[in-house]
């Protein structure tokens, strides 16, 4: 029972973070779309920010693991 | 000609993969005993049919616990499980083995785990392995050995003990038992099951000699407990398959980059050539896009740092998408891994941390007094939460790219329902399962390339910008 609830969370978790890499995935379109000539600033910056919200999924998706 | 060089290759692949799976089907119909649950794969309302033909062959042994075990089965429970704990109540199920080793059905989940985890020897294909010497420290002393002195009786399992250790599926343990001889002894068959123990279910593993069950041990961890290790009878320092992947990637960069350095030296002056082209590159882009931005003039202080992690990153990413002998380690995937260089992150960042820096972290100024003591504890804590976060997204990212190879690999024999790859001499596979397998492992593979050089970046870029804000001057 708690490995289904854990399970949940590691679902819910990957939720929020897939909502927050899309959303810098599409921002950071429409700003290299307005300027091009800044793709490589908002590149590396768009990398890094997933990465950032990446680890508070994966902290979440690994905690799931072990409190089965 | 790009595209039909592709095609050609993908058609090789799927033929290949098409004979292995009908080949198997050719040996299914040798198979027996415990095999012939096979067939409830095939069919809806599976669950009647499975639970009748181990009916069948548990006839004997047809009691109430019997029929629990075959339900927890059916509902997806991991078969090591706990129902197994009974260990002789299953002889249908386990004719060959006292010890309860249930490796009938092909679970797609347990060959993913056990090939993400580290080994004592490489495995090539079907029984062969690559020795790998030994290094195991116990009470009785030093011991020095390759892996091949432990025999094979298949599946990664050894055939004989010595001085006590044993070698199980890949990794060697220790039988615990004092009055075991030393030297080398045949043993017989391996068990394995899952015993809960505060609360946590945690393997054990057992093996057979002269008809009594013996337990192992498995070696020493310094996790302290909380990934179900701890201090047991035994140390292992042994070139594991992912030392021996490390060692690999070293001998491999240290060349490619004394080359790259003697060219700078030999043809001063010239534009690069041959390795030292490819080298540059990287190179340029790590300093102009991850060192200099984050770190300015302080920048030549961490590059060496910062290149090294990448290309250690980068290259054991690499290295462990080779699907054969010289690859296929999951280094970059271990969780000890990558906690070393989180720490080395860490430690870096904390004694080049500056006066500003600690007076952010330990008195925030600019603030009220009453937020100072809620951000403070706060601020401590993202100190620490920093490198566990650097350690958890490469080991996560990284054991989830090969997770997904494996499962997609593994489709082949899901479909074909076969108690394949557990079961000596058998392979088995289908033919829908091949169709699919093979363009999702291509694609998985590309995405995985991608996630190589993305992970490595990104460690990188993430302890540019935590020396960033260790060392960044004060500029109010």
């Amino acid at each position: 029972m708690t490995g289904t609830l854990a399970a949940i969370g590691a679902g819910l978790a990957v939720l929020g973070a897939g909502i927050g890499i899309g959303n810098i995935g599409g921002k950071a379109m429409e700003a290299i779309a307005r300027q091009p000539e800044a793709a490589g600033d908002i590149r590396s910056n768009m990398i890094l920010m997933a990465a950032l919200i990446e680890g508070a999924a994966l902290i979440a998706i690994i905690l799931a693991f072990f409190i089965k | 000609m790009r595209k039909a060089t592709i095609c050609i290759f993908s058609f090789i692949f799927l033929s290949l993969g098409i004979l292995v799976a009908q080949d198997g089907h050719s040996d299914n119909n040798h198979s027996h005993g415990t095999e012939a649950s096979h067939e409830h794969h095939d069919g809806d309302g599976h669950d009647h049919k499975e639970d009748h033909s181990h009916d069948a062959h548990d006839g004997k042994h047809d009691h109430g616990a019997e029929s629990h075990n075959h339900d927890d089965h059916d509902h997806g429970h991991d078969h090591h499980g706990d129902a197994h704990g009974d260990n002789h109540g299953d002889h249908g199920h386990h004719h060959h083995c006292e010890c309860g080793s249930a490796h009938h059905e092909y679970n797609a989940g347990e060959v993913a785990f056990h090939h993400i985890m580290d080994a004592n020897q490489f495995h090539l294909f079907g029984d062969y392995y690559v020795p790998l010497p030994c290094m195991l420290k116990s009470d009785d002393g030093f011991k020095f050995m390759l892996s091949s002195s432990f025999g094979n009786s298949g599946h990664g399992n050894g055939a004989y003990a010595v001085d006590r250790y044993v070698m199980v599926h890949g990794t060697v343990m220790r039988i615990t038992d004092p009055n075991f001889p030393m030297g080398k002894v045949e043993v017989g068959c391996y068990g394995h099951e899952e015993k809960e123990k505060d609360g946590k279910v945690l393997p054990h593993y057992t093996v057979e000699y002269k008809g009594k069950c013996l337990e192992l041990h498995e070696k020493s961890t310094l996790d302290g407990g909380v990934l179900g290790g701890g201090i047991t009878s035994f140390y292992d320092f042994s070139i594991t398959k992912n030392v021996f992947s490390m060692l690999l990637a070293f001998v491999i960069m240290f060349f490619m980059f004394t080359r790259a350095a003697k060219g700078y030296v030999t043809r001063k002056g010239m534009a690069p050539k041959g390795i030292q082209s490819l080298l540059e590159v990287v190179i340029t882009f790590i300093r102009d896009e991850v060192a200099v931005p984050f770190l300015g003039h302080k920048a030549d202080k961490f590059l060496p740092y910062l290149l090294s992690v990448f290309f250690f990153i980068l290259g054991l990413n690499l290295l462990g998408q080779i699907p054969f002998f010289p690859g296929s380690g999951n280094v970059t995937g271990s969780l000890s891994v990558t906690a070393v260089l989180a720490i080395f992150t860490f430690i870096l960042t904390t004694i080049n941390g500056n006066k500003h820096y600690w007076e952010h972290i330990v008195w925030m100024p600019g603030v009220p007094a009453w937020v100072k003591i809620i951000l403070t504890p706060v601020e401590i804590m993202g100190m620490f939460i920093k490198p566990l976060t650097l350690m958890l997204r490469l080991f996560a990212n990284i054991t989830a790219g090969h997770i997904v190879l494996i499962i997609f690999v593994s489709l082949i024999f899901i479909f074909g329902g076969a108690p394949t790859a557990t079961e000596a001499g058998t392979t088995g596979g289908s033919i829908l399962g091949t169709v699919m397998a093979v363009p999702l492992t291509m694609f998985m593979m590309a995405i995985e390339l991608l996630v190589a050089f993305i992970q490595a970046f990104v460690f990188c870029i993430l302890s540019a910008a935590y020396f960033s804000a260790a060392v960044e001057e004060a500029h109010h």
